[in-house]
């Protein structure tokens, strides 16, 4: 999954630095993700995961760093599953 | 309502009022000269109003952002420049409350604050960002125990007349533009090299001239915390919620003229509704309309500030940028309709109905982060954001 994350944030991301100098754990912010493309790389989880993040994960913690996505993706896949 | 009663032993609506007479007496050539308030700003030291936010324990009171707000507000009615100041100084506080607690420089300088009534102002803008303040060109460098930055600074509203500056810079020579860390510079610490003057339609007395601030101090003074989350935790919201009070002020005083104009023009003429009365009614419902958004934007805030564990939602900030775009837009329109009422007394400068100093100002609160840049961020995060449908949220 953080394979696909990764070429998601190369994508959308925006950054100044190439993704593959980011650990799994560096925060994005920090690494230059801004908030106009923090809702574009949103958007494309959404596409690529085929999820709808809900509103109370819907804030700058959730998309932190590679891993705090991951683990935001999870738990909306695990969400939907059990709805 | 009464949101200020809380507050044992300090009458901070008695004090406002005081600074709200002080300020009023001024306004007209405050506004004529476009100078800084300088009166209306000793009567805020005086009465201590700088301070209100600091945390009891540090020395202040601990008034919420309701409360200082609602002094905004008060001021505003007599000058709506000096209000614009004291807000602009709470919002540079609120951020060192949220961001500076535990360390101890920080939590030295707000007791300061509170002690010695200290004027804040903010260097956020910078040549060249195009006004997206979560950038930065320039860049503090931290050399052992001390730090210096350089910046072009387009905007330090009432820079030269302020204690310290809170300041905006990339947190290295190597970082993102938007890895950014803000900075406390006291007066002394810095040199102000004037690089734009500051001659507008309205809001003439926050001398929000541009300058080349170049400045060296103890790198304690750089605030831990990225700027990122001062801006997305605190700042934004804050400053929302306090310049809507400060043109609820406006907006509130004009409509009080237009109704004053139209009660004289009752007593003229007993027996019949002057034709004016309508549009008081109208512009009623509009001035209640704005209090309301804002009220319950208060709300919003002082619930999520309540709840450490609950971060800033894309919800809450889409709730803030329309309150920010509803009340300026309605500010305007309340003044416009105001002067309708009041007619050629309205027009003129020097009537007990004049609002010309209003309508100016009340133009600032469209352009002062404009509101197409407000709007375009929203459009982009209501990509994601599904709205709440329900009534009472």
């Amino acid at each position: 999954m953080k394979q696909d994350i990764r070429e998601i944030l190369a994508k959308l991301g925006g950054l100044p630095v190439s993704v593959d100098t980011i650990s799994d754990s560096a925060d994005l912010y920090t690494a230059g993700l801004s908030s106009f493309a923090s809702v574009q790389l949103m958007l494309g989880l959404e596409d690529k995961f085929d999820i709808e993040i809900p509103d109370h994960l819907l804030n700058r913690r959730s998309f932190a760093s590679i891993d705090a996505i991951a683990e935001t993706v999870s738990a909306v896949r695990a969400g939907q599953e059990a709805a | 309502m009464n949101v200020i009663s809380g507050i044992s032993g300090f009458d901070l609506v008695q004090r406002a009022r005081k600074v709200a007479a002080v300020a009023g007496k001024f306004a007209d050539d405050v506004d004529r000269h476009g100078r800084f308030p300088a009166e209306a700003v000793a009567a805020m030291k005086a009465e201590g109003l700088l301070g209100i936010q600091v945390p009891v324990e540090l020395g202040g009171i601990g008034a919420s952002i309701a409360e200082v707000a609602e002094t905004c507000s008060l001021i505003s009615q007599e000058c709506a420049s000096s209000s614009m100041i004291l807000a602009m100084h709470h919002i540079k506080l609120s951020s060192l409350i949220a961001h500076g607690r535990g360390d101890a420089w920080h939590e030295g300088f707000m007791r300061r604050v509170a002690d010695e009534q200290l004027l804040l102002a903010s260097a956020t803008t910078e040549a060249g960002i195009g006004g997206n303040l979560r950038n930065s060109i320039c860049s503090i460098e931290v050399d052992g125990d001390t730090c210096r930055l350089t910046k072009e600074a387009s905007v330090i509203s009432y820079g030269a007349h302020a204690d310290a500056i809170l300041i905006t810079s990339r947190a290295n020579k190597d970082a993102a533009p938007s890895d950014q860390v803000m900075t406390v510079f006291l007066n002394g610490q810095y040199t102000l090299e004037k690089t734009h003057d500051w001659d507008t339609l309205g809001m003439r007395g926050t001398c929000s001239e541009g300058f080349l601030f170049k400045g060296e101090a103890p790198s304690r003074q750089i605030i831990p915390q990225p700027f990122a989350e001062i801006a997305a935790e605190s700042m934004l919201a804050v400053c929302h919620l306090l310049w809507s009070g400060v043109w609820y002020g406006i907006a509130v005083n004009a409509v009080s003229r237009a109704q004053a104009f139209v009660r004289g023009a009752a007593r003229a003429n007993p027996g019949s509704v002057p034709p004016g009365a309508l549009r008081v009614a109208e512009v009623a419902a509009k001035l209640h309309l704005v209090k309301a958004s804002i009220t319950a934007s208060i709300q919003d805030y002082e619930r999520v500030k309540a709840d450490p564990a609950h971060a800033i939602s894309i919800a809450f900030l889409v709730d803030m940028n329309s309150l920010k775009v509803t009340s300026s837009e309605m500010v305007i329109e309340i003044v416009d309709q105001a002067m309708i009422v009041c007619g050629i007394a309205g027009y003129k400068n020097g009537t007990p109905f004049s609002l010309g100093r209003h309508l100016r100002d009340a133009h600032s609160s469209r352009v002062m982060i404009s509101n197409d840049r407000i709007l375009a961020n929203s459009a982009n995060m209501l990509l994601v954001h599904k709205l709440d449908t329900s009534l009472l949220g």
